[in-house]
């Protein structure tokens, strides 16, 4: 509600600047946690979703810009579980460093509402500021690429921080193991920053899932099926995984793999990758598979892609983004093993991909037999 | 790729309410497209004021009705490989289903492009439809179909009331409301009958969200949503009546994907290839939905998806028809990108109906699940605040925005309960009256985000109405209000608390102080893309939440700018939009750069691809400023865009700006009565005498002394109809006394009212007020039906030469007093070689569409021309060397406006237009009439005659004659009826309704023995008119065609008997 701004002085909403690393400033007005934080900027065009993007720890140490303009208007659910997950989110807190956007709602209205968007930054300390021409910022995170920036709060100056020099992973994965679900196939989940939905996809089938930190070694471990989740930052980070995944690469059981998962799994099978200029993240982008007219509308949040041309003979390109003609996905010619840049789970975005979830369990079955 | 050379496509006719100008769109985008990929089109529409229907778009233009007969006629002799149905509305997909079920396509090899018939009759058949939803799972919501009356009661004894009824088989809800008791119900099923066999009973969701997405699916199976929109107004009121704003606001991303994952769902199952429309209700308390409808083809809300996205869904749709995949088809904003890709937004759009239920004589002002509202607005803003409050002053019905008016609402719970089109004011009234948000949900079902976002801007006014002077207001305050949609004017009203003030003098000087605080607009781009990609894109509106442009303009004075029409409305149409874009053609012709200003998505002139730039955004002063101080233009042309830029162009030029043409001062004085009238005495020239008069015994001394009848034009009305002659002192006691305040701040105009005298008008193009080109056109009808409702013939075929050198003379010398350079249009009364002026304007006329195609020279074109300081050749050839001639109906839309009377009158009726060409008036009269919602009385039924006064018995004789000669069974009141015997034609005497004789008039038009009625109106006591409306309205509600003019009604059955289907000649326009 933009209104606070002039009602009082009271009820002003504070100030609050957002610094880029060029040196431009935009002066904001503050609606969550007033404190001051430094990310890497990035933008997303998703309509809707902000308690899922929000959530995403993919989205760890980055300063999240919509480029929908009213943001908050449906408030925030509450945290019920169910069995073992959270209902609403896709992990266990708001993950990125800040959130700035151009129109703030705070009388949200909602049935399944339980707050409203700044009581839950408020929450988890997590800054919030509104009132900045988004689609100007947009415009120079497109023609810059992504970029280092921070909010200040009453001059209290921190310093720029790059998010992609840490191991973002370690940070945002489980830290201890965990079990779900009492089917019959057993899928061993590498969670780099999983997704809540990558569970509750998988739960939908005949399947038992066990989850496991990034750089557990499951190489010796019993399972069906091996799954490796999406997460944050440089996928080059991810040493201990990609050498775990090495090792299941010389075996037969089905792998699938999503986003960083997707470019571990390349990274094991000896491609490289690379990072975006200012990477995927929004529910309209368009995937193509190779050689026929079959297109999918994919949520993608992503900064790094697999280099396509340095695939090994044994692998191909499964899907390739219709609109930059990048890499969304591998498969290998030969053995059940596929991963998608893009995210099949949804949430945010749309589930036309879902099907991708009955390929990996049904791999699982034919791999029994 | 389908192998086909030759296309026909179906237009969708004359604009009637639930078919309107978004069919011009999606078709003239749809020809181009199939142009651009060398196919040979041939388009059958006979709204001759469309674009689409002008040269370069089309290879053969059919100026036909879209009928089943005309289109088998036109595949005969044009034998396509392929016809489209998708693109012409309601109208198309009827008469394609028509030609399929009766085995015509299949006969002469016509491949239907697009989604296959079969799946539009599934989509179309409520119970088909219902049944291949429940297969896949997707709960619709419960209808039974049946046949009768009693059949439907049973079933609501099962379902319960509330329910809904439904007519199969019509467009935007014609014979559908909701019941809640038994009386309601069989009132309503009886007329729904009447217009299908089969009715429809549901459940009702009342207060249920309402959500629709546009789909878009190939033959590769691929499937998009293009948009999702939500409806404002709660289910209920049916979407072409309420505010829509997109994307949806209030979903969350669960509910938005669960319902976009069942729309893919559908599409997929139905075999759309193509454009499709699903719409929803959404349960407010969970995610329980239902879906409500499908729309296998293109529709107004997939006009709006397109204007509000950027993505030309009728140009994909018709590519996709052709074979192409999604992923073949470039992205025509981006150019880098494909067409496989879901639009993302940066802003919200607001789209809001206009009605103008205010025209109509008794018509009831509720709004629900029928549509009445004429045309809409599409506002655009970062902010629901700001995009509302722009549309709200777009649609031009008194309202500054949300807050600032001044609307009275007698009774304020009544209508949050019972919304009209008045519903969005009596939220203000409510906010001012202290209502709660809360409250204000419970009694209108609005979601409680949109109420607060309205309360938003309650509370800023208040703020506002702090400060007593405008430098009061400080920056901050100032910015906050331009954020949330405040127009200047607003805030000065607000601020200085005076309503006397000049309006546009308090918003200049809101705007000085404004600009000095640095507070200015920025332009934004649609760009399909949020700006994640770079976009060629020249489609852009105006924000106050944003801090810096997207484009820079080149400011070489090559820049012209176009205003717009605004909101489609009785009276300014689509023959508006197709003279702004002949002007935008020939300036781009002529080496300039052509800027659009205009707000309505049922346009060609804001498609994507029509000028340089286009600015969706308001046709203000305000925002012309913003965009001329912007664009520093050659000029601005204010007058092809009918009166919404005409009224502007004072208050340009008091402001600098240059406003090419006819100069402002001249527009001046024609506008202002007193001015013109004084011109018109000083060159000699006759106007009907009239005064303006602030009191009633000034009234009556002036009709005292030019006699009766009068026309009065009171400004200020209370109810019913402005404008009405008035032939007794009662009726005009009873008119002065019930409708209109008669003061010195309210005054009445009265002019004197000549009877039967000929209307004729003469549209030109003048250059240093020289007349270059002119057309002389007359009406059928007599003085006393409004130009815009008239019958219109060119060239005009029974003028004195005598008459016609003085209209010329008249002409010239107006054209040289006002030194006119550019369109314009002067309306005469001829009685007996007297002439006299009743109205000249000076910009594009409503007939400059339908001269500029009879002649095939165009009009629009030579003025731009003018305007843009070239000097020109008068066109050499006159209207006597046409040896054919064009005729103009009009179409009125009575259907949907329950309970109005459908008798025309002095102020303009009609919501559309069509014209045919014939090698006579006879032929050319019988098409044009077919092309508006006429039939040729089928020959086992009669026709009924009331005849009206002696002149006009004397009128009809002859006609009636003919009809029995003809065979038809003739019907007559009991007047009509003597009058007819005793000249020798034997008619059915059938009693007056209020008669308890039987046979009653109303007994025998609900047992459809009639079809065809004349009503004339005799005289306006009580009794006539009450007796007359009721046959007149039974007449419509019964889907029957009727005439209330003598002299129409005598052409009409002259050209019915004489000439006949079989007479018509079905040439091409190329051909004449």
């Amino acid at each position: 509600m933009l209104f606070c701004k002039v009602k009082s002085e009271s009820d002003k909403m504070k100030k609050a600047i957002l610094k880029l690393a060029d040196g431009s400033e935009y002066e904001g007005f503050s609606f969550g946690c007033e404190r001051s934080m430094a990310g890497e900027l990035v933008f997303y065009t998703a309509m809707t979703g902000y308690p899922e993007s929000l959530s995403d720890p993919s989205y760890r140490g980055q300063i999240l810009i919509p480029t929908y303009p009213m943001i908050g208007n449906y408030g925030v659910p509450g945290d019920e579980m169910v069995n073992g997950v959270s209902r609403f989110f896709e992990s266990d807190r708001i993950q990125c460093s800040a959130l700035v956007i151009s129109d703030y709602s705070e009388r949200y209205s909602h049935w399944d509402s339980r707050r409203s968007l700044g009581q839950w930054l408020k929450e988890w300390q997590v800054p919030g500021i509104c009132g900045i021409d988004t689609r100007a910022l947009t415009k120079k995170l497109r023609e810059q690429g992504s970029m280092l920036g921070k909010i200040i709060f009453d001059n209290a100056d921190v310093p720029f921080y790059d998010p992609n020099k840490d191991n973002l992973v370690a940070q945002v994965s489980t830290k201890e193991i965990s079990t779900y679900g009492t089917g019959r196939y057993k899928v061993l989940l590498v969670d780099c920053g999983m997704k809540n939905n990558i569970l509750r996809c998988l739960l939908k089938y005949d399947v038992t899932v066990k989850r496991v930190p990034w750089d557990y070694d499951f190489t010796a471990e019993d399972y069906d099926g091996l799954f490796i989740s999406n997460g944050p930052g440089d996928p080059a980070q991810c040493t201990a995984t990609i050498a775990h995944i090495s090792k299941a690469l010389q075996q037969d059981r089905p792998i699938m793999g999503i986003c960083l998962g997707n470019q571990l799994l390349a990274l094991a099978a000896g491609a490289k990758t690379y990072k975006l200029k200012y990477g995927h993240r929004s529910h309209n982008q368009p995937v193509k598979v190779p050689g026929t007219h079959q297109c999918f509308i994919t949520s993608q949040n992503h900064g790094f892609a697999i280099d396509g041309e340095t695939l090994p003979a044994d692998w191909e390109p499964m899907f390739v983004n219709l609109n930059d003609g990048t890499n969304e996905g591998i498969r290998h010619r030969s053995k059940p093993f596929f991963s998608t840049q893009f995210h099949p789970e949804a949430s945010s975005g749309p589930e036309d991909t879902e099907p991708l979830f009955a390929e990996f369990f049904n791999n699982m079955v034919k791999y029994r037999k | 790729m389908e192998d086909c050379k030759r296309i026909l496509v179906l237009g969708s006719g004359a604009l009637k309410i639930g078919e309107s100008g978004e069919f011009d769109y999606s078709g003239s985008q749809a020809l181009k497209a199939l142009r651009e990929e060398g196919k040979f089109t041939i388009l059958i529409n006979p709204n001759i004021a469309t674009v689409q229907t002008s040269e370069g778009i089309a290879d053969l233009i059919y100026y036909l009705p879209v009928t089943p007969e005309f289109v088998e006629k036109v595949i005969q002799k044009e034998r396509p490989d392929a016809i489209m149905l998708a693109f012409g509305g309601q109208t198309a997909l009827n008469c394609g289903v028509s030609l399929y079920k009766s085995g015509i396509l299949e006969k002469y090899n016509v491949k239907v492009l697009g989604t296959p018939v079969e799946a539009i009759i599934n989509t179309e058949d409520r119970e088909l439809f219902a049944e291949m939803m429940h297969k896949i799972g997707v709960k619709t919501a419960k209808s039974v179909a049946v046949n009768s009356i009693d059949e439907a009661m049973s079933v609501v004894r099962e379902i319960g009331y509330p329910v809904i009824v439904r007519a199969a088989y019509t467009l935007g809800g014609l014979g559908s409301g909701f019941c809640s008791n038994d009386a309601e119900l069989e009132r309503l099923a009886q007329t729904a009958f009447s217009y299908s066999p089969q009715i429809l009973i549901e459940k009702s969701l009342k207060g249920w969200k309402e959500i629709e997405y546009e789909v878009v699916r190939d033959r590769y199976d691929n499937c998009i949503t293009v948009c999702n929109m939500e409806n404002f107004d709660p289910l209920g009121i049916h979407t072409g009546e309420s505010v829509v704003v997109a994307p949806s606001q209030t979903l969350s991303n669960h509910e938005y994907h669960l319902l976009r994952s069942i729309a893919i769902k559908i599409v997929r199952e139905v075999g759309i290839v193509g454009e499709c429309n699903v719409q929803y209700a959404l349960d407010p308390n969970s995610d329980d939905y239902r879906v409500i409808e499908v729309n296998a083809r293109l529709s107004r809300s997939s006009a709006l998806a397109s204007k509000a996205t950027g993505y030309p869904l009728a140009a994909v749709a018709a590519k996709l028809g052709l074979g192409y995949g999604l992923d073949e088809i470039p992205n025509a904003v981006t150019k880098v990108t494909s067409a496989c890709f879901e639009p993302a937004l940066d802003y919200v759009v607001c789209k809001i109906p206009r009605w103008d239920l205010g025209k109509f004589e008794g018509v009831s002002k509720l709004i629900g699940s029928s549509m009445k509202s004429v045309g809409e607005v599409m506002s655009i803003g970062r902010t629901f605040e700001e995009a509302i409050q722009k549309g709200l002053r777009m649609v031009g019905q008194g309202m500054h925005g949300f807050v600032g008016n001044t609307i009275s609402i007698p009774d304020l719970d009544f209508e949050l309960n019972n919304p009209t089109d008045k519903r969005v004011a009596a939220i203000e009234i409510a906010f001012d009256r202290g209502y709660s948000v809360e409250r204000l949900h419970d009694m209108t079902k609005i979601d409680k985000w949109f109420l607060a976002r309205l309360e938003n801007i309650h509370r800023l006014k208040l703020e506002l109405a702090k400060c007593n002077s405008i430098s009061e207001i400080s920056a901050e305050l100032m910015r906050e209000a331009k954020q949330m949609g405040y127009s200047d004017y607003q805030i000065g009203k607000i601020v200085l608390k005076d309503n006397k003030i000049d309006a546009h003098a308090k918003g200049i000087e809101v705007r000085e102080y404004r600009l000095k605080l640095g507070i200015k607009p920025v332009v934004k781009q649609i760009d399909t893309l949020a700006g994640e990609y770079p976009a060629q894109t020249n489609y852009l509106y105006l924000t106050y939440n944003g801090a810096e442009n997207d484009i820079s303009f080149e400011r070489d004075g090559r820049s012209v700018i176009v205003l717009g029409s605004g909101a489609y409305r009785i009276g300014s149409s689509v023959e508006f939009d197709w003279c702004g874009v002949a002007a935008v053609k020939k300036i781009q012709e002529m080496g300039y750069r052509a800027i659009m200003i205009n707000y309505n998505p049922e346009t060609v002139s804001t498609d994507y691809d029509v000028c340089d730039r286009l600015f969706f955004d308001e046709l203000t002063l305000e925002r012309v400023l913003d965009i001329c101080s912007l664009e520093q233009p050659k000029g601005v042309i204010v007058s092809t865009g009918g009166q919404i830029p005409n009224n502007l162009a004072l208050l340009l030029d008091s402001q600098g700006i240059n406003v090419l043409g006819t100069s402002a001062k001249s527009i001046d004085m024609a506008e202002d009565r007193q001015k013109f009238s004084a011109m018109c005495d000083s060159l000699g020239i006759d106007q009907p005498r009239w005064k303006e008069l602030s009191s009633i015994n000034d009234i009556y001394s002036f009709v005292d002394e030019v006699g009766l009848p009068v026309l009065i034009r009171p400004s200020y009305v209370l109810s019913g109809a402005a404008m009405r002659v008035v032939s007794s002192r009662d009726e005009l006691e009873n008119a002065l006394h019930n409708a209109a305040v008669v003061s010195q701040e309210h005054p009445v105009v009265v002019t004197e009212f000549l009877q039967h005298a000929k209307e004729v008008e003469i549209d030109a193009v003048a250059q240093h007020g020289i007349i270059k080109c002119y057309a002389i056109s007359e009406h059928i009808e007599y003085a006393g039906v409004h130009s815009g409702d008239a019958t219109v013939v060119f060239p005009a075929q029974k003028l004195y030469y005598e008459t016609v050198r003085r209209i010329k003379n008249i002409s010239k010398q107006i054209a040289q007093a006002l030194n006119i350079s550019g369109p314009f249009n002067i309306q005469f009364l001829a009685k007996d070689n007297a002439l006299r002026v009743i109205e000249c304007n000076l910009r594009a006329s409503r007939s400059f569409p339908f001269v500029s195609k009879i002649t095939k020279f165009n009009f629009i074109g030579m003025a731009t021309e003018i305007m843009l300081g070239k000097e020109v050749e008068p066109y050499g050839k006159t209207f006597a060397d046409i040896d054919y001639v064009g005729v103009k109906s009009s179409q009125f839309s009575f259907a949907r406006l329950l309970k109005a009377d459908p008798v025309l009158g002095v102020d303009m009726a009609s919501t559309g237009e069509a014209a045919c060409i014939g090698d006579n008036y006879h032929e050319a009269l019988l098409k044009s009439m077919l092309s508006v919602g006429h039939r040729i009385p089928s020959p086992d039924k009669g026709v009924l005659i009331s005849s009206g006064t002696s002149k006009s018995k004397v009128e009809l004789l002859e006609a009636s004659r003919m009809l029995k000669e003809k065979g038809y069974k003739l019907y007559a009141t009991s007047g009509t009826a003597a009058f007819m015997a005793d000249n020798g034609i034997e008619a059915e005497v059938v009693h007056w309704p209020d008669s308890e004789k039987k046979p009653n008039v109303l007994d025998c038009i609900a047992a459809q023995k009639i079809d065809l009625v004349i009503n004339i109106p005799k005289n306006h006591t009580q009794r006539e008119l009450e007796n007359g409306h009721k046959i007149r309205r039974a007449a419509v509600d019964h889907n029957i065609p009727l005439i209330t003019n003598a002299r129409l009604a005598s052409a009409y059955i002259w050209s019915v008997c004489k000439i006949g289907i079989e007479g018509l000649g079905i040439r091409h326009w190329g051909e004449y």
